[in-house]
């Protein structure tokens, strides 16, 4: 591996290892917030245990986030410094932004964590919602920087430097919408779905324990909400990229050749020797009509331009595939849940909804980790687009082996340490008594040990 | 009105200042949970962990603040420090990251379990290594060491951080910490025995931090000579070290009088002042002796509108904080803390 190679797999595993807790510290607390306003509504205590168990949660993964998320913003400039130095000045704005977002995020947790009861519940319960805005925010900022780097905006490139800078409009990049809308749905379909899959499989164990049965509800209404609004913004983005980095789209979809009325492939592996994706089933047209919405529509394919500026089609095109996939996956089970529940309640606490919904708990967060690997992968060799080469950002500080091996065990432990804690916490399966208070539909008496 | 990359700058120093009286105190209090020991340590750590506890994540903000301010206004002294002091600066985030997360854990979860004490150790011995190598990276930009050679880029060693003046303001950071902090936790409980415990705690580490200084200015004179010139020999020097003295003998004077409202405003004066001459001496540079607010600063329209998104979140965020403090801190504020 060179040191370029090194520099961009711990980038990659930094990256890799926060966007978990990231995502999770912009769906959480939306959750306990729910949960919270239910208890306030209700009355019913199983709401108190639930809003104050996912905040211990919550503060558990907005730590570790924090803290991955300062090792990030020193990253940039220690493995890219070349970068950071052209960059910062341009689209150092929604960091700035981004800061101010976290300090409301922190504040409030801590008002929120410790504040049970030295402040109002209307304080609290406000805190809460405090938090969820600025963990949404705090995202979207971070990923105005992203589209940047996909679609670089407010400057003028004189002599390798950026003039006439315009911080807003690099901020407001034509990529900024359309991909901060679809990590924010992603971020609450991945949390959404991640905490369901937890609360269905200890459902699975114990079907009647109404703490589990109430969490589940709460976690999926926020994961399947987003979950069916995905596919629109999924489109969104793959028809500003057709149109943005051709390039990209064309190794998203194992496009080689130029083509009008280009087939969708599903699945399929490129192979970049003889020029074609093999094994992948075809749908005529349907890679036109989804980018351009007209099936005639020319694509153009990765041999429309030098072979330089390719990404690397087989890992682009696998992470697009997954990611897409499983988004499917989500929407799917999303739309189900909605028709169980409008037939009848308890149709979504039926085993083999509840398996599909365990089996379904990891693959929100697999689609993120895969769809962040299409973004940065499909931007490839490029740092910032058109602009600069990842290759002459890199640091020259050399024997990059030891900080990526040091970060990679540091993470190993910190996630395992964390999912440790966290199973400690949701595992103990706090013990109602059904309905009570002023709880719609108690379940089945005889179901209550 | 200065000029918008000295107000930049000034913002950014802003920001260290308070990262050092906030953040830099929560630091403290884990040495200080490090150096505990029986009889009695127990309750020690647990009011050093509540002390800590609400507002330690708030308080980290502060450095995102800086290191934002910097690679937005100043990107090309951002890409010089992150490349020379590559070494440092990782050893920095690796104790930022162990000592955030083993809190975290230790706080949320594990007090009730025997093992909690293995979290305290990691929390405890990141909050000892992680000011050393921040004060380090201070040291380094002012002692003159670290060359630019071609315009905003950095060729030279990644060692150039290893000598007497950088180490000397590591160690010089690190006591000024847990000094704050020990201050500071005196008004957190009002359990005679543990005040006067805090109240030794921090006479010591007083001695430590009045000597330390000697040492520091003493090896800025052979090590970092252009910065102890211009520490030592602006108009405003005498003044600012003649505040500085009496700041840290007001606070000296009132932990023997246990006057501590009093000691703790003396020593949050005291570090605060350390600092503002530590920035005012290196101006207008950034990194000793080749970058400066000038030539690194980006372009006047992002400084504009930095300056103008720190005013307008300032007056978002400070309301806030005053909320948290108002709410966790107020009876150590106001100097009559409750029974724990």
């Amino acid at each position: 591996m060179t040191e370029l190679d090194l520099a961009r797999a711990q980038m990659a595993m930094l990256f890799a290892f926060h966007i978990l807790f990231a995502v999770a510290g912009m769906g959480m607390p939306v959750l306990m917030v729910i949960a919270e306003r239910a208890h306030l509504r209700t009355g019913h205590p199983v709401y108190l245990e639930l809003a104050r168990r996912w905040a211990k949660g919550t503060a558990v993964l907005f730590a570790v986030g924090a803290v991955s998320g300062t090792v990030l913003s020193f990253e940039l400039g220690l493995l890219w410094p070349r970068f950071m130095s052209f960059a910062g000045g341009v689209i150092g704005l929604p960091f700035a932004l981004e800061g101010f977002a976290f300090f409301t995020e922190a504040i409030f947790l801590g008002i929120y964590l410790y504040g049970w009861d030295r402040v109002s519940p209307r304080l609290h319960l406000a805190s809460g919602v405090l938090v969820a805005i600025g963990g949404v925010l705090s995202g979207i900022f971070v990923v105005t920087a992203n589209a940047w780097m996909n679609s670089p905006a407010g400057f003028t490139l004189v002599d390798g430097r950026p003039v006439d800078v315009s911080p807003l409009a690099a901020m407001l990049n034509p990529a900024s919408a359309t991909e901060t809308i679809h990590m924010t749905l992603a971020a609450f379909a991945a949390s959404g779905f991640a905490v369901a899959g937890i609360h269905a499989f200890l459902l699975l164990r114990n079907r009647e324990n109404f703490f589990h049965r109430k969490a589940l509800e709460i976690a999926l209404a926020v994961g399947c909400a987003a979950a069916v609004l995905l596919p629109f913004s999924g489109d969104m983005n793959a028809r500003f990229i057709a149109r943005n980095q051709p390039v990209k789209l064309a190794a998203l979809e194992g496009q080689f050749e130029t083509e009008r009325g280009a087939p969708l492939r599903i699945g399929g592996i490129p192979d970049v020797a003889s020029r074609t994706t093999r094994y992948a089933i075809e749908v005529p047209k349907g890679l036109s009509l989804l980018a351009y919405h007209d099936p005639d529509a020319r694509v153009q394919g990765l041999a429309a331009f030098p072979r330089d500026e390719w990404p690397a089609p087989v890992p682009v095109h696998l992470a697009f595939q997954t990611m897409v996939a499983g988004g499917m996956a989500m929407t799917l089970l999303s739309v189900a849940a909605a028709w169980l529940f409008w037939k009848k309640r308890e149709g979504i606490f039926s085993r083999r909804f509840l398996i599909a919904v365990a089996l379904c708990g990891p693959v929100g967060l697999l689609c993120v980790e895969a769809g962040w690997g299409v973004t940065e992968m499909g931007r490839q060799p490029w740092v910032i687009r058109g602009v600069m080469r990842t290759a002459e950002a890199v640091t020259p500080v050399g024997s990059l082996l030891l900080p990526f091996a040091f970060f990679s065990l540091l993470y190993l432990g910190l996630g395992a340490a964390s999912v440790w804690l966290l199973r400690r916490e949701v595992a103990a399966s706090p013990f109602f008594p059904g309905g009570g208070g002023d709880v719609a539909d108690p379940p089945d008496p005889e179901g209550i040990e | 009105m200065p000029d918008p990359a000295t107000l930049s700058a000034g913002c950014l120093l802003a920001s260290l200042v308070l990262y050092a009286l906030f953040g830099g105190a929560d630091f403290g209090g884990g040495v200080w949970d490090l150096l505990a020991r029986n009889p009695g340590a127990a309750d020690r750590r647990r009011l050093i962990a509540s002390a800590i506890g609400p507002v330690w994540e708030t308080n980290h903000i502060w450095l995102i603040v800086g290191i934002v301010i910097l690679f937005t206004a100043f990107p090309g002294a951002f890409a010089v420090i992150c490349t020379a002091l590559f070494v440092p600066l990782t050893v920095v985030l690796a104790g930022i990251v162990l000592r955030g997360a083993a809190f975290a854990f230790h706080a949320y979860h594990l007090h009730e379990s025997p093992k909690a004490g293995r979290w305290g150790i990691v929390f405890a011995t990141a909050s000892l290594v992680t000011p050393v190598f921040l004060g380090i990276v201070f040291g380094a930009i002012s002692s003159g060491r670290i060359r630019a050679t071609e315009p905003l880029a950095f060729r030279g060693s990644v060692t150039v951080w290893l000598s007497p003046f950088p180490i000397s303001v590591g160690f010089l950071v690190l006591v000024s910490f847990a000094f704050l902090a020990a201050v500071y936790l005196i008004l957190e409980t009002n359990e005679p025995e543990l005040r006067e415990k805090f109240r030794r705690d921090s006479l010591r580490s007083a001695a430590v931090l009045v000597f330390l200084s000697g040492l520091t200015m003493a090896l800025a004179a052979v090590d970092a000579r252009e910065f102890f010139r211009s520490f030592m020999g602006r108009s405003w020097s005498i003044p600012l070290l003649a505040a500085e003295v009496a700041a840290a003998a007001g606070a000296i004077a009132s932990l023997a009088l246990r006057r501590y409202p009093l000691a703790r405003a003396c020593a949050a004066a005291q570090a605060s002042l350390l600092l503002i001459g530590w920035g005012l001496a290196q101006y207008p540079y950034l990194v000793r002796p080749d970058i400066t607010v000038f030539s690194a600063a980006a372009s006047r329209g992002t400084l504009r509108f930095l300056l103008g998104t720190l005013a307008v979140g300032a007056v978002l965020l400070f309301p806030a904080i005053f909320l948290l403090l108002r709410v966790f801190k107020w009876e150590a504020i106001s100097g009559t803390p409750r029974t724990p």
